[in-house]
C-alpha cells in the first residue's frame, strides 16, 4: 500500500515543471506538500494521480507503474480530493458522494444498494451522515469539503490525494478538516495533503515535502524539516518557528512571518 | 430544487398524463373542429379496431393531418430538450443550447443547398441531417487536433467558429438563390415548421431521436460525473474523452434529426432543461426525464397555438422565442437571486 515517485520529472513535454522528485506515501501516514504559488504542487499531484503522464521517471502504485493500471482499478486505490471551491451543479450531498462509486460499475451501470450503503457509510465516517439530502450549495464550506472527502472514501481508495482541502475555509472549518484527516490516518489511510499553511503541516504531518520551483527544497519528518531556515528559503520571506504552550500545558509549534520593519 | 426527490416519480407521472391529455386535445382543435369522441374513434380505427362509422373527412383530418404534426411536435420538443440537458451537463453550463457545436448551422446549410439544387423534400431533410452531423464532426475533429489543456473551452470556441462559418455559407446560398422561389423556401425552412410533417418522414426522424435519447438515458450516471471537473471525473475512473464523444454523438443525432424535420427551432433546448433543473435538481436522470416530458408538452402547446391562434399560421421557431424569452429571463432572475 504505497505510492511512490521515482526520479520524477513532471509537467508537459514542452514545459517541464518539476525535476527529480522522490516521494513515498505509505498507508497510515500524512505527507504534507508545502510551497509557494506556482511551485508545482498541483501539477505534481495531478501526475501522482495519473492525470498527467510523467515527463521522465515514474510513479509506482503498489509495486506497479501507475500508467499500467486500468483507469477503473486505479480509481479504487487512489482518490482525489479537490478544493471545495469548485462550482458544481447543485447535486445533493449523497448524489455527490455516490459518484465516488463510479469505478465500481460500468458505463451504463446504475448505482445499487451496495453503492448507496458505501456512500452513506463514508458520510457517517466523517460525521455528516445526516446531510445526505441537502443540496451541495446549501451546506457550509467545511461540510462541502467533508462531502468531497467522503466521495473519495466511497471509492474504497486507500490513498487520498488532497489538493489544498483547507483553502477557502474559515479558521474553525480548517481545524475540523485537519482533525478528520488525522482520524483517517489513524484508520490506515495514506494521505498526501497540500496546503499553504505551514501550521497545518506542523499539526498533522508525519513528513513534509517542501517544493519550490519544481524541485524538492527539503523533505523529511515534519518537526525537523519545518524550521525557520527551510521555511524562509521556501517562501522567500523571513519566517520564525515558535514554540508555544497552551493554557492547558500542551506544547505546540507555530510559525510566524516576520514583519517588515517599516510597518512596525 | 423545487420538487423533493421522493415526490419526483409522482410529479413525472402526472406531467406525462397531462401531456397525453394535451396531445388528445390538440387533435380536436383547428380550423376543422373534431369532437373528442370522433378523435378517439379515429385513433381506435387506425389501431385496427372496428370501423366506427366516423365521417371520412374527420378521420382524414385527425389521422393524416393532425396526428403526424402532433407527433412531430412532441418528438422535436423532447429531442431538443434532451440534447440541451445533456449539453448543459457536459459543458457544465446551464446556459448552453443544443446548437452549441454548430449542429443547427450545419443543418441549415445542408437544407439551403438542397433547396438551391431544387431537390425533393426528402433530400432537403437528408442533407440537413448530414450537414448537422458534418458541422459537429468538424468541431470534434478540430478539437481533437488542437488538444488544448481545456478541451471544453476548445470545443465551445470551435463550435462558435464552425457555426459562424456554416452561417456564412447559408447567407451565401441565400444571396445566390432565386429570390422568388428558393429564397422564400430557405427562409421558411429556417423559421421552422411542423406543417409539412408527413407520416412517412416521421419514422426516419423518430428512430434516430429515440436511439439518441435512449443512449443518453443509459449514460445518465456517467453524464452526472461529466458535470464535475475533468480531473475529478478522470480520477473517479471515467474515460472522459470517450464518454464526452459518445454524449456529443447522441445529442447530435437527436438534434440533427429534430432540426431536419422541423427547421431551426431555438429556445426549447435552452429553456426546458434549465426549467427541469430548477424543478428537479441537478441529477441528470431526473433532468432528462422531466426535460423530455416538458419539452414535448411545450413544443406541442406552442405549435397548437401557432396553428389555431391567428388566421395565418405563425412559424413555431418564432413563437418559441416569443414565449421562451420571457420565461428564460424569469428563470435566470430566480437562479441568480438564489445564488446571490
Amino acid at each position: 500500500m504505497t505510492i511512490a515517485a521515482r526520479a520524477l520529472d513532471y509537467g508537459w513535454p514542452s514545459r517541464t515543471i518539476g525535476r527529480g522528485v522522490e516521494l513515498t506515501l505509505a498507508g497510515g501516514e500524512i505527507v504534507c506538500l508545502l510551497g509557494p504559488n506556482g511551485g508545482g504542487k498541483t501539477t505534481l499531484m495531478r501526475t501522482l494521480l495519473g492525470l498527467l503522464e510523467p515527463v521522465a521517471g515514474e510513479v509506482v502504485l503498489d509495486g506497479r507503474a501507475l500508467r499500467e493500471w486500468p483507469a477503473r482499478e486505479r480509481a479504487t486505490r487512489l482518490a482525489y480530493v479537490p478544493q471545495a471551491a469548485g462550482s458544481y451543479f447543485n447535486f445533493s450531498v449523497s448524489e455527490m458522494v455516490e459518484m465516488g462509486r463510479t469505478a465500481h460499475r460500468g458505463a451504463f451501470g446504475a448505482p445499487g444498494a451496495r453503492d448507496r450503503e458505501a456512500a452513506q457509510a463514508a458520510l457517517d465516517r466523517l460525521g455528516i451522515g445526516g446531510l445526505g439530502a441537502r443540496p451541495i450549495h446549501g451546506v457550509s464550506g467545511g461540510e462541502r469539503q467533508l462531502a468531497l472527502i467522503a466521495r473519495a472514501l466511497a471509492t474504497g481508495a486507500t490513498h487520498l490525494l488532497m489538493d489544498e482541502p483547507t483553502a477557502n475555509l474559515d479558521f474553525g472549518n480548517q481545524s475540523l478538516i485537519l482533525d478528520e484527516v488525522a482520524r483517517l490516518r489513524a484508520a490506515g489511510a495514506g494521505i498526501l495533503f497540500s496546503t499553504h499553511h505551514p501550521d497545518h503541516a506542523l499539526r498533522i504531518a508525519d513528513r513534509v515535502v517542501l517544493l519550490r520551483a519544481g524541485s524538492v527544497l527539503a523533505c523529511g519528518p515534519g518537526g525537523a524539516t519545518l524550521n525557520s531556515e527551510n521555511l524562509s528559503a521556501l517562501y522567500g520571506r523571513p519566517i520564525d518557528v515558535l514554540e508555544v504552550v497552551s493554557p492547558g500545558g500542551t506544547k505546540a509549534r507555530t510559525c510566524l512571518a516576520r514583519q517588515a520593519p517599516r510597518f512596525n | 430544487m423545487i420538487l423533493a426527490p421522493r415526490r419526483f416519480p409522482l410529479a413525472l407521472a402526472l406531467s406525462a398524463v397531462a401531456l397525453l391529455a394535451l396531445a388528445a386535445w390538440s387533435l380536436t382543435v383547428g380550423r376543422f373542429a373534431v369532437s373528442p369522441g370522433d378523435v378517439l374513434r379515429a385513433l381506435w380505427s387506425s389501431l385496427g379496431g372496428a370501423d366506427t362509422g366516423i365521417a371520412k373527412n374527420a378521420d382524414a383530418v385527425v389521422l393524416q393531418v393532425r396526428a403526424p404534426r402532433v407527433i412531430a411536435a412532441l418528438a422535436v420538443g423532447a429531442a431538443l430538450s434532451a440534447a440541451g440537458a445533456a449539453y448543459q451537463n457536459l459543458f457544465r453550463n446551464p446556459l448552453v443550447s443544443p446548437d452549441i457545436l454548430g449542429v443547427s448551422a450545419g443543418c441549415a446549410l445542408g437544407a439551403a443547398l438542397a433547396v438551391l439544387a431544387a431537390l425533393p423534400v426528402a433530400m432537403v431533410q437528408a442533407l440537413a441531417f448530414a450537414g448537422g452531423l458534418l458541422a459537429v464532426g468538424l468541431v470534434v475533429a478540430i478539437g481533437a487536433r488542437v488538444r488544448g489543456r481545456d478541451p471544453i473551452l476548445t470545443l465551445i470556441l470551435t463550435g462558435v467558429m464552425v457555426g459562424s462559418l456554416f452561417g456564412a455559407g447559408v447567407a451565401l446560398v441565400k444571396y445566390v438563390a432565386d429570390p422568388y422561389n428558393q429564397l422564400p423556401a430557405i427562409t421558411f425552412w429556417l423559421l421552422g415548421s411542423f406543417a409539412g410533417a408527413l407520416p412517412r418522414d416521421l419514422a426516419a426522424t423518430l428512430l434516430p431521436i429515440a436511439a439518441g435519447v435512449a443512449l443518453l438515458w443509459l449514460l445518465r450516471w456517467r453524464i452526472d460525473v461529466l458535470a464535475l471537473s475533468d480531473d475529478e471525473a478522470r480520477s473517479l475512473g471515467v474515460n472522459v474523452g470517450r464518454a464526452r464523444l459518445v454524449v456529443i454523438f447522441a445529442a447530435t443525432l437527436v438534434t440533427a434529426s429534430a432540426v431536419s424535420l422541423a427547421g431551426t427551432i431555438g429556445w426549447v433546448g435552452l429553456v426546458i432543461p434549465h426549467a427541469a433543473r430548477l424543478l428537479a435538481g441537478a441529477k441528470f436522470a431526473r433532468v432528462l426525464a422531466l426535460s423530455v416530458v416538458l419539452g414535448a408538452g411545450f413544443m406541442l402547446a406552442v405549435d397548437t397555438a401557432c396553428r389555431t391562434a391567428f388566421a395565418t399560421e405563425i412559424p413555431p421557431g418564432v413563437a418559441t422565442a416569443f414565449i421562451g424569452t420571457p420565461v428564460f429571463i424569469a428563470l435566470l432572475a430566480i437562479a441568480l437571486r438564489r445564488s446571490a
